[in-house]
């Protein structure tokens, strides 16, 4: 399907062939097929995501919250395998709240992408985690920095990841101009999710978004049958 | 002083050689034509609900090596804390030891911090483990309990990811259970209607599923309280035979009687001890 859904040999897909009474989807790992977006405005940041984990053809949650808070101010949306993203997002999360305290002050997003950064590129070849970090600070106010398989570490205005993100890209820079406010980027970004969810069959759910800014964090759900509609057949 | 060997550090981190060894000698056996012995996996139907109160765990109680059944009733509701339950499915044995290690550690924990344990460090604990054996330990559980923070409940897949849900449902008979939790869950549901619907759930998996039969046990898990039934609903109770192979005597009339001697030389006589030490 895409970057995020690749083959890449992992153990526990190939621990046993035999078919026994237990079926395959108890066996599969269980992964966010997902669709994650986030985008700077001035002023904050806006991210969203789906909601629909899956192992192997079942859903395993349908109502999965992937916006996972690693400071007050500073969100992650994760796409990939589970475990391995919660459990990364848990070690950052532990690693930012000790740094912040001995800092005195609230952490800079860059900081969080750095220690996401560090996490997946060491561990490189055991995970398989395509993270998105964003936030808002003082320094430089609303950043959003890519994390992708691999360990890269980019700034961008504006990003997509996960199995559903392919479906999006033309979406997103035929869309997305710089000067956007918070309204518009939350539409943008309910859209492009909608779309990708449309289409991409490890995508699905519920929308959830979230809005980060000097003021705080603000957090909303778009229902399966109030999500933005485009196809007319 | 000159070595023939080179000492390498010790590589940090579990060492899965013997995984890729397992892996490896099971491609060779199926060339051949045998295969490895199967681990007792409990086939599983387990699940879970909040309710208004607390929570209620349901298990089915099939035990199965391969396609036959080891234990028709064995129990899969595993102690945590008096005030949390565990379901497991997946291999009987690491669902077994996973539980009881992470029981002990939480009692250790409950007596440092001198406050009953919250179900939320069980998930913490229960999913780090899972996450450092990197799913070997096939161990899916569903955790509930009743702690200061109300009723919780958590799903926790044998690589390490968990959900925490209102109704979660796990094992090989998960759709089936999935099937009646999606049809009829409510939030806030009385105890009753919450036991009627989570024998449901378990009866759907036990019928439906050939890796899960026997009996239903439930779990009730309130604030102060744990109703721990075992068995809740006998569903598959062994019949009683209604006919007999055996004759009576004096069904084949004797029509005549005679006894035969028959004259036996000893040829040999020898002894063997039985070591009996």
């Amino acid at each position: 399907m895409a970057a995020a859904a690749s083959m890449m040999p992992i153990f526990g897909q190939q621990i046993s062939a035999r078919s026994d009474l237990v079926p395959d989807w108890t066996r599969e790992e269980v992964s966010t097929g997902t669709t994650i977006m986030a985008v700077e405005y001035d002023g904050g940041v806006v991210i969203g995501a789906d909601s629909r984990t899956t192992t192997g053809a079942y859903i395993a949650n349908r109502v999965t919250d992937k916006l996972t808070r690693i400071h007050d101010k500073i969100y992650c949306c994760r796409s990939g395998s589970a475990a391995d993203t919660q459990a990364i997002a848990e070690v950052v999360s532990y690693q930012l709240g000790f740094h912040s305290i001995e800092l005195e002050e609230p952490p800079l997003v860059e900081t969080a992408a750095n220690l996401f950064r560090a996490s997946c590129y060491r561990y490189r070849e055991e995970l398989m985690a395509g993270i998105l970090v964003a936030g808002w600070d003082r320094r430089k106010g609303g950043q959003v920095y890519c994390v992708p398989i691999g360990g890269m570490l980019v700034r961008q205005p504006v990003a997509v990841g996960g199995s559903g993100s392919t479906y999006v890209y033309g979406f997103m820079d035929s869309n997305y101009k710089a000067g956007l406010n918070k309204e518009q980027c939350l539409e943008l970004t309910a859209s492009a999710l909608s779309l990708a969810m449309e289409r991409d069959g490890s995508s699905g759910g519920v929308i959830r978004l979230a809005s980060i800014s000097e003021e705080g964090v603000e957090r909303r759900v778009i229902l399966g049958n109030q999500l933005p509609k485009f196809s007319t057949h | 002083m000159a070595t023939l060997t080179v000492n390498r550090p010790p590589i940090p981190g579990f060492s899965f050689e013997n995984c890729r060894r397992n892996v490896l000698l099971e491609g060779e056996a199926t060339k051949v034509g045998c295969s490895l012995p199967a681990a007792r996996k409990t086939g599983t139907t387990i699940c879970g609900v909040v309710f208004k109160g607390g929570v209620i765990l349901g298990a089915d109680t099939r035990a199965t090596e391969g396609m036959v059944v080891a234990d028709k009733n064995c129990s899969k509701i595993h102690y945590i804390s008096p005030n949390i339950y565990c379901c497991g499915a997946g291999t009987a044995a690491d669902t077994e030891m996973t539980t009881q290690i992470i029981s002990s550690n939480l009692e250790l924990h409950s007596l440092s911090t001198g406050r009953l344990p919250r179900v939320a460090t069980a998930n913490r604990m229960l999913k780090q483990m899972l996450f450092r054996y990197q799913g070997y330990i096939g161990a899916a559980l569903v955790l509930g309990g009743v702690d200061c923070n109300g009723p919780h409940l958590y799903s926790i897949y044998p690589h390490g990811s968990t959900d925490k849900l209102p109704y979660v449902t796990m094992g090989s008979g998960s759709l089936a259970a999935m099937a009646v939790f999606e049809d009829r869950y409510k939030p806030d549901m009385e105890e009753e209607e919450a036991k009627r619907l989570v024998r449901d759930a378990i009866a759907a998996g036990i019928f439906n599923d050939l890796g899960s039969g026997s009996n239903i046990d439930l779990s009730v898990i309130t604030k102060g309280n744990v109703d721990y039934i075992r068995p809740h609903d006998e569903a598959n109770k062994k019949g009683i035979r209604t006919g007999d192979y055996k004759y009576k005597r004096g069904t084949t009339a004797v029509l005549s009687n005679s006894v035969t001697p028959l004259d036996l030389e000893v040829v040999e006589e020898s002894v063997q001890t039985m070591d009996t030490s």
